[in-house]
């Protein structure tokens, strides 16, 4: 690439040279944009939907909410076995052939869910709660099976619950030991609004981290269900859509195509690749067409679609007409 | 200080550098001197060739935006307003400069460099993007952040890189990453005003006069 | 602005209506940049800079 170390005064030889003003365009640009800017601002707005909480979850649908909290109690939710970077379960565990980065990276945002989302909060809540207190004393001094027993048998229940005017729930009568007393708190809990405050200040009365709230919500199929009514799942092009009629993130087309074409989405997998590990696949075929795109001056082939596609002589047609009309005129500085 | 000094110090302010002037400000001054003097920083005459325009324009709103408008407060709907749809701008006028300099093989004559710096701006800028949607503290951000936590996993990066975590995504947005594509930023257009605007494809630099 | 968007479904492709305006307008204005006259000076005859 000698033409690298070529002063611009050889670089432009032969090149007509015209005032322009840089700075005058910078100005007109920024006022141009600024003011559509403010126009769409003004007419369209923004989307704000409002976020889903715990109580709200729990107000709308209680039965899902249950669901959820005895799922999580019983450790069979998505996030209970989720795997790395929160346990050590492997539900969630996406690997490429022997490249295993999640499970190699190790746990480094704890979440052991029949504590952190069931257990924790309650023991917090039983003051002047001396059924509770029972309560849980009864099912934490129960064995595993026990307890797994109860809480089957309350899964079931819950499929035929019934649900009353006040929001509340009532389950058909079982054997589900302590279970329903707990069950019954959380949902309490979670209605008045304590829920979303226990699982988020844990022992800091500062927090900013959300995950454990947000991991329950996303163990639930309310907040699901209210994406899917917006067109934000996965398999509908979520990636790229906005709530509402605005518009989305565009610009990450490709990147969600690959979730929606086989053997991302099927079962049967081709190179490694199936609907178990469509996340890792996705992201290695991004970073692989990024690092292209990166290195297309390198890339033969890559690097000569302008000069085979000749959008090229609309950009510079002005330019490529001077420079015929000078071989023309037989001008001595023409190529 | 007597007259003499001070017309000498007055003096030195104005004089090119010395041949026998060494240490590290003298070598980076003569570096800067030769790479961008302040004609080709702020010239005021361009090859004809810029015919284009867009190039031009869209490199200069994106250097407006990019620094400027996520600046902007949340409070008051009318202001969310106008950074959502300036970021749309933003890419809206990124990707068409990314076309124009893809057609145009803008990397051409030794400007690789330049097309690279361009492709990570366009990757950060995603990566703003991304923590700028987790962090609206709306429905919108808590599904994106569920669903990208996945993704995220996946890459091993998540127990790093935690899109729930409000507090590490806003600071990331607010400063960490717009600092980084100011930055690179300001790399791309020295890149573009120290080597100049490319020729065309197929115009050859002429090596006799 | 808060209804659901319309969507085109084509084939496999599942796009916003707001979305494929957008990426309509962007290919217009990448044309439109293409053949609309830049203003500025003409150039001057064999001129070195």
């Amino acid at each position: 690439m000698k033409t690298s170390k070529v002063d611009k005064k050889t670089y432009y030889r032969g090149v007509a040279m015209v005032p322009y003003d840089l700075l005058k365009e910078v100005a007109f640009a920024m006022i141009g944009v600024l003011a559509f800017v403010l126009i769409l601002s003004a007419v369209l707005s923004s989307p704000d939907v409002p976020s889903v909480t715990l109580q709200s979850w729990s107000k709308a649908d209680p039965v899902d909410f249950l669901t959820t909290a005895s799922g999580e109690l019983s450790g069979s939710t998505v996030v209970a076995s989720y795997g790395p970077p929160y346990n050590s379960g492997s539900g969630s565990v996406q690997s490429w052939g022997p490249l295993n980065l999640q499970q190699w990276a190790g746990v480094h945002i704890p979440i052991n869910a029949p504590y952190d989302f069931v257990l924790e909060p309650l023991t917090q809540t039983t003051a002047g709660d001396a059924t509770l207190a029972s309560a849980l004393t009864a099912y934490e001094g129960a064995s595993g099976s026990q307890q797994q027993k109860w809480l089957a048998n309350y899964t079931t229940g819950l499929s035929t619950a019934t649900l009353a005017a006040d929001g509340t729930v009532t389950v058909p009568s079982g054997d589900y030991g302590p279970v329903s007393v707990l069950m019954d708190r959380m949902l309490t809990l979670a209605r008045s609004g304590g829920l979303d405050a226990l699982l988020l200040t844990s022992d800091h009365f500062f927090q900013t981290d959300f995950s454990r709230p947000l991991l329950f919500l996303d163990d639930g199929g309310y907040i699901a269900d209210l994406a899917t009514q917006q067109k934000l799942d996965g398999d509908d092009w979520g990636v790229m859509n906005e709530t509402g009629r605005y518009p989305g993130q565009a610009w990450l087309w490709l990147y969600t195509m690959w979730y929606q074409i086989p053997p991302f989405n099927s079962d049967t997998g081709f190179l490694g690749i199936s609907a178990a590990n469509t996340d890792l696949a996705v992201v290695g075929v991004m970073l692989l067409l990024t690092a292209l795109l990166l290195l297309v001056p390198f890339i033969p082939g890559l690097r000569d679609i302008p000069r085979w596609i000749p959008i090229h002589k609309l950009i510079w047609r002005g330019h490529y007409a001077e420079m015929r009309r000078q071989a023309a005129a037989g001008d001595p500085k023409a190529p | 200080m007597s007259d003499d000094a001070a017309s000498g110090a007055a003096d030195q302010a104005t004089q090119p550098l010395a041949d026998d002037e060494t240490g590290w400000t003298a070598s980076v001054r003569r570096r800067v001197e030769k790479t961008l003097p302040i004609s080709e920083l702020l010239p005021t005459k361009q090859p004809a060739y810029v015919g284009s325009f867009w190039v031009v324009l869209s490199g200069v709103v994106l250097a407006f935006f990019g620094s400027a408008w996520w600046h902007v407060s949340s409070i008051g709907h009318f202001f969310n307003s106008i950074h959502f749809w300036s970021v749309q701008m933003f890419f809206i006028f990124m990707v068409l400069h990314l076309w124009g300099q893809f057609w145009g093989a803008g990397w051409r004559d030794g400007r690789a460099k330049t097309w690279m710096v361009g492709v990570v701006i366009f990757t950060v800028s995603i990566g703003t993007a991304f923590t700028g949607y987790v962090i609206q503290q709306n429905f919108d951000s808590q599904w994106i952040a569920i669903n990208a936590k996945d993704a995220i996993n996946s890459t091993g990066v998540g127990g790093l890189f935690n899109a729930l975590n409000f507090g590490q995504m806003y600071g990331l947005h607010v400063m960490l990453f717009p600092i980084g594509v100011t930055l690179l930023v300001v790399l791309h257009v020295i890149q573009v005003r120290a080597k100049g605007v490319v020729r065309p494809i197929d115009d050859p630099m002429q090596a006799t006069p | 602005m808060n209804a659901p968007a319309p969507y085109i479904h084509w084939g496999f492709i599942l796009i916003s209506l707001p979305n494929f305006i957008l990426i309509c307008v962007m290919i217009l204005l990448f044309v439109l940049a293409l053949v609309m006259p830049f203003p500025h000076h003409r150039p001057k005859e064999h001129r070195d800079e």
